[in-house]
C-alpha cells in the first residue's frame, strides 16, 4: 500500500531525513511518532508530492509519489496538523470544494459528519478557532472515498470528547478495510488505534515494529524482596537502575534478560516480587532521550 | 503528463474568481472610468486646437517626457493627447493591480499553508498557477476590451476604433505582462510580501529605465518594456507590434514560472534563505527593535529606490535648463512670472511627486501594525509586561524616522546629481528645504494611518486612497485645472512652493498640530479597542 526505502532529505547542507524505510499495509494503521523535529512531516510531505526526495524511494498503491501524485490523491485523503483556511470562505464551503476536488463526496456522509464533529460549517472560516478549522480538515478527509489517509497530529487542537470520536472514526476506517498513517505526539492515542508503529529521530526510524514487539525490546520494571540480602547483581547483563530503599529492591531488566535475572535473584529466596511492563511513555520516553544509542535501546542481537 | 500537471485547473479558475470577482470588478471599473473620464475632460478644457498646441509646447518639457514618454507633439489631437498623457501611468496602475491579485495566489495561498491541502488532492502540480494566470489573463482580456470599446463609444473625432482598441490592447497586454512577471518572482520568493516587492521594483526600474531612455538615450527605452508603450502611437499611427512584443515576453517567462514551478518544493524559493542568528541582538531587544526588524528588507529597498528616484530626476534638471534656454517663446512665458530659473519653477513639482511616493513607504510601515494583528501575531506581545500605548508609539516612531529618511535621501539624490548636470546648481541647502518642507504633508497622512489603526483598523485602505487622491490632484491638477478647494484637500496643497512661492508657518504649524492631535487620538482609541484574533 505504502512503502518508503531510504528515503533522504536534504534542505541545503542540513539533513532532514536520513535513509528512511517503512511500510504500510493494507487495512492497518501505522503510528508514526518521535520528537519535535524528527522528520515526520517531512516524511508526509514527500508521500503527498509537495517536496521532493533527495534519494531513496517512496510509492503509495504501488505507484512514485511525486510523479504520479496526481493519481494518488484520488484515493488519498490528508489531514495537516496545522490547518490554514480561506478567511472569507465558510467550513461547508471549503468541504464541498474539497470534495469537488476530490471528485466525489457522499452527502448524507458529509452531514452526519459534520453533525457528529459538531462543527457550524455556515461560519466564515476566519472565525473558527484553531480545533474548528481542524475539524473541516476531518471532516472533509473522513467523508472522501480515499483508501489511504495520511493524519499529521491530526488531534492537536481537539478537545478530549472530539478526540474521542476522532478515535472512533478511525477505528471504522479500520473496519472498512482502508488504512492510515498517523502521525502524532498523544501517545495514548497511538496506543489505542494503531496495529504498528515506527519511531523517528533526528531523520532514522530507530524502531519498527507492534506495540508488543516494541514491548518486548524494552525493560521491565521489578521490585523484590528477598530473605537473604542479593548480592552480584551488577554483573549480570541487561540490569539497570538498582536502587535499595530498606528491604526492598527495585531495578529494570531488558526483556531479553529476565530470564537469567530471576534465575540469579530466586537463589536468595523471594518473598515478593513485582514486575511492571513499561508503560508507553517509558517505552517513548527512552527513545526520545537524545543519548540514547541504538544499542542501549535494547535492539536485539 | 501535461493533462496531469494541470488536473482540476477548472474547477480551480472558478474558485479563484470566485473569491476575487469584488476586488476584479473594483479594479476593472476604476480603471475604466478614469480612462473614459480623461478624453471627456480634455474636450471641455482643451477643445481648440490653439490650446492643446500650448499644451504640446510645454509637453516638449524633458520633465515632462520624463513622466509621460515621448508623443507627436506636432498633431496634437484630443485622441494623442489622451494616449500621451494617460496611456503610461495606466498601464502602470494595471501592473500594480495585476502584481498585488496576482501574488496573493501564486505565493499568499502557498505562505500560509492553503495550497498544501489542495496540493493533498487530485490536483496537479502546475494548477495553482495555471488556474491563476488563466483567470487573470481573462481579466486583463475584459479590461482591455471594456476600457477600449468605451474609448470609442465616446465619439469623439481623433478616437476612431481601432486607436481605442489599440489603447485597451496596450493595457491588456502590460496586464499580462505583470502576470507573468508576478508568477515569476512567485518560484522566487517564499513570501507574498517579497514577490509583491521585487515585482512592484520591476515595474519601477522599468519605468526608470524608460523615463531616462525617452529623454537622452534612445535604446534604454527600447530594454524596458513600459517604453513600447508610447511606441504603440495609439490615435496616431496605430503601430500593433508593441502589443504583440509585450505579450511575447510575457509569454517565455510563463514558461519559465511553469518550468520552475513544476520541479520546486511546496512552500519553498529558489532564493535561499540562509539560517538566521541564535541570539537576538541587543537591537532587536530594544523598544523598536522588533518594529523595525519586522520590516528592515522592506525599509532598506525603499530607501535604495527613493534616493535612485531622487538622482533620476535630478539627472534631467540640466536638460531642463538647456531646453528652455534654446526656446525663447517658453522663457518668455515662465520669465513673465519672476526672476526664477525654468528648473527652480519645475523643482517644487517634482519635489511634490516625490513627497507623496516618500509617504508610501512610512505607511507601509505603520499598516504593518494592523497586518500582525491579522496574523495573531500580535497577541503573544500583548501578553507580555507592555502597555499598548507602547505597541503603538513603537510603531509610530520607527514609521516617523521612516518618513523623515525616505523624504531626506530623495532630496540628496536629486541634490547629488542636479549640481552635477546643472549650469548654476542651487546649494545643498536649498534643495533639502525644498524637501523636507513636505514632511510636515507626510505627517498628516501617516498620522490618518494611526487614528484608522487605532479605531477602525477595517479601513486602513482609506489612507491609500487619499494618498492616491493626493497624487492625481497635484500631477493633473495644472492639467485639469482643478479649483483650489479640490487641491487643497490634499495636505500636500497646502505646503508652500520653495522657491516659487514665500516661506509661510502657518500651514506648517497647522498641519504638525493636526497631526499631533490624529496620533493622539488614534493611541487612545487602540487602548479601547479589541485586538482581533
Ligand atoms: N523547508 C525547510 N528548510 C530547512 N529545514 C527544514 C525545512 N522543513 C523542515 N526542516 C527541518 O527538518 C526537520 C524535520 O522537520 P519536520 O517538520 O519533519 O519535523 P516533525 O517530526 O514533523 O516535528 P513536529 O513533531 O514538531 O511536527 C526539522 O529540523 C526542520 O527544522
Ligand atoms: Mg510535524
Amino acid at each position: 500500500m505504502l512503502k518508503v526505502s531510504q528515503l533522504t532529505k536534504k534542505f541545503g547542507t542540513f539533513t532532514a531525513l536520513n535513509g528512511v524505510n517503512f511500510e504500510v499495509g493494507e487495512g492497518e494503521i501505522f503510528g508514526f511518532i518521535g520528537p519535535n523535529g524528527a522528520g515526520k512531516s517531512t516524511t508526509i510531505r514527500i508521500l503527498l508530492g509537495l517536496i521532493q526526495a533527495t534519494s531513496g524511494e517512496a510509492t503509495i498503491f504501488g505507484k512514485n509519489v511525486w510523479s504520479d501524485a496526481v493519481e494518488i490523491h484520488k484515493r488519498l485523503a490528508y489531514v495537516p496538523g496545522d490547518v490554514h483556511l480561506w478567511p472569507n470562505l465558510t467550513g461547508g464551503e471549503v468541504i464541498d470544494l474539497f470534495g469537488k476536488l476530490q471528485g466525489e463526496m457522499d452527502r448524507k456522509r458529509r452531514d452526519e459528519l459534520i453533525a457528529r464533529f459538531d462543527l457550524d460549517p455556515t461560519k466564515k472560516c476566519r472565525t473558527y478557532s484553531k480545533g474548528n478549522r481542524q475539524k473541516v480538515a476531518l471532516v472533509s478527509a473522513f467523508a472522501s472515498e480515499a483508501d489511504l489517509f495520511i493524519l499529521d497530529e491530526p488531534t492537536s487542537g481537539l478537545d478530549p470528547l472530539m478526540e474521542q470520536i476522532f478515535q472512533e472514526s478511525v477505528l471504522e476506517l479500520k473496519e472498512q478495510g482502508k488504512s492510515v498513517l498517523l502521525s502524532s505526539h498523544i501517545l495514548s492515542e497511538v496506543e489505542k488505534l494503531c496495529d504498528r508503529v515506527g519511531i523517528i529521530r533526528q531523520g532514522e526510524i530507530i524502531e519498527s515494529g507492534t506495540l508488543e514487539e516494541l514491548r518486548h525490546l524494552t525493560r521491565i520494571n521489578f521490585v523484590v524482596e528477598t530473605k537473604e540480602r542479593i548480592v552480584g547483581l551488577e554483573s549480570l547483563n541487561g540490569i539497570h537502575e538498582i536502587e535499595q530503599l530498606g528491604d526492598t529492591l527495585s531495578f529494570q531488566v531488558d526483556s531479553s534478560y529476565i530470564d537469567e535475572v530471576i534465575r540469579h535473584i530466586s537463589q536468595f529466596g523471594i518473598q515478593k516480587l513485582e514486575s511492571t511492563p513499561p508503560t508507553l511513555e517509558d517505552l517513548f520516553m527512552r527513545h526520545y532521550e537524545p543519548k540514547v544509542t541504538s544499542a542501549q535501546g535494547g535492539r536485539s542481537q | 503528463m501535461s493533462q496531469l500537471v494541470f488536473a482540476q485547473t477548472g474547477i480551480l479558475s472558478r474558485f479563484i474568481f470566485r473569491q476575487d470577482r469584488w476586488r476584479i470588478m473594483f479594479w476593472i471599473v476604476g480603471i475604466s472610468l478614469a480612462t473614459w473620464s480623461v478624453p471627456i475632460a480634455f474636450k471641455d478644457l482643451y477643445g481648440l486646437e490653439e490650446q492643446r498646441n500650448v499644451m504640446a509646447l510645454t509637453m516638449e518639457n524633458p520633465a515632462m517626457i520624463a513622466m509621460v514618454g515621448t508623443a507627436d507633439l506636432s498633431n496634437y489631437t484630443i485622441g494623442i493627447m489622451t494616449a500621451h498623457q494617460m496611456l503610461l501611468l495606466t498601464a502602470l496602475v494595471v501592473g500594480i493591480m495585476n502584481i498585488l491579485l496576482v501574488a496573493r495566489h501564486v505565493r499568499g495561498d502557498e505562505e500560509d499553508g492553503r495550497l498544501e491541502m489542495i496540493r493533498a488532492l487530485p490536483v496537479g502540480r502546475l494548477s495553482n498557477v495555471h488556474a491563476t494566470v488563466i483567470v487573470f489573463i481573462m481579466v486583463n482580456v475584459a479590461l482591455a476590451v471594456i476600457s477600449g470599446l468605451g474609448l470609442y463609444a465616446l465619439q469623439i473625432e481623433s478616437m476612431g476604433l481601432e486607436g481605442s482598441l489599440l489603447y485597451g490592447a496596450t493595457l491588456g497586454a502590460t496586464g499580462i505582462l505583470f502576470i507573468s512577471v508576478t508568477s515569476l518572482f512567485a518560484q522566487m520568493c517564499e513570501s507574498t510580501r517579497g514577490t509583491i516587492g521585487f515585482s512592484i521594483g520591476f515595474l519601477l526600474i522599468a519605468y526608470m529605465l524608460r523615463a531616462i531612455g525617452d529623454i537622452s538615450a534612445e535604446s534604454l527605452s527600447w530594454i524596458s518594456p513600459l517604453g513600447w508603450i508610447t511606441k504603440t502611437e495609439t490615435y496616431g499611427l496605430n503601430k500593433w507590434w508593441p502589443v504583440f512584443f509585450l505579450l511575447g515576453i510575457a509569454l517565455v517567462l510563463f514558461v519559465i514560472t511553469y518550468l520552475l514551478n513544476a520541479r520546486r518544493d511546496v512552500g519553498a524559493g529558489l532564493l535561499p534563505s540562509k539560517p538566521g542568528r541564535k541570539y537576538a541582538t541587543s537591537f532587536l531587544k530594544s523598544p523598536i527593535g522588533l518594529s523595525f526588524r519586522l520590516q528592515r528588507v522592506g525599509f532598506i529597498s525603499w530607501a535604495i529606490g527613493m534616493f535612485v528616484l531622487g538622482v533620476s530626476y535630478g539627472s534631467v534638471l540640466g536638460d531642463i535648463d538647456s531646453f528652455f534656454q534654446g526656446n525663447e517663446r517658453l522663457e518668455q512665458m515662465i520669465a513673465s512670472d519672476n526672476h526664477l530659473s525654468a528648473v527652480e519653477q519645475f523643482l517644487p513639482i517634482i519635489m511634490m511627486v516625490m513627497a507623496i511616493i516618500a509617504t508610501i513607504p512610512p505607511i507601509i510601515s505603520m499598516n504593518k501594525l494592523v497586518g500582525e494583528e491579522r496574523k495573531n501575531r500580535l497577541e503573544q506581545l500583548m501578553a507580555k509586561s507592555i502597555s499598548r500605548t507602547q505597541v503603538m508609539a513603537r510603531f509610530v516612531i520607527v514609521a516617523l524616522v521612516n518618513g523623515m529618511v525616505m523624504l531626506s535621501l530623495a532630496a540628496i539624490g536629486l541634490w547629488s546629481a542636479g549640481t552635477l548636470v546643472m549650469e548654476e546648481p542651487l546649494s545643498f541647502r536649498e534643495f533639502y528645504q525644498m524637501g523636507i518642507i513636505y514632511y510636515p504633508a507626510l505627517l498628516l497622512i501617516l498620522s490618518l494611518a494611526v487614528l484608522i489603526i487605532g479605531w477602525v483598523p477595517r479601513l486602513t485602505s482609506v489612507v491609500w486612497l487619499y494618498l492616491v487622491y493626493s497624487f492625481i490632484v497635484v500631477y493633473l491638477g495644472e492639467l485639469f485645472q482643478f479649483s483650489n478647494f479640490v487641491i487643497q484637500i490634499s495636505p500636500f496643497g497646502h505646503i508652500p512652493q520653495l522657491p516659487l512661492e514665500e516661506m509661510s508657518w502657518m500651514p506648517i504649524i497647522a498641519l504638525l498640530s493636526l497631526s499631533s492631535l490624529l496620533i493622539v487620538t488614534g493611541i487612545i482609541g487602540y487602548n479601547r479597542r479589541d485586538i482581533q484574533g
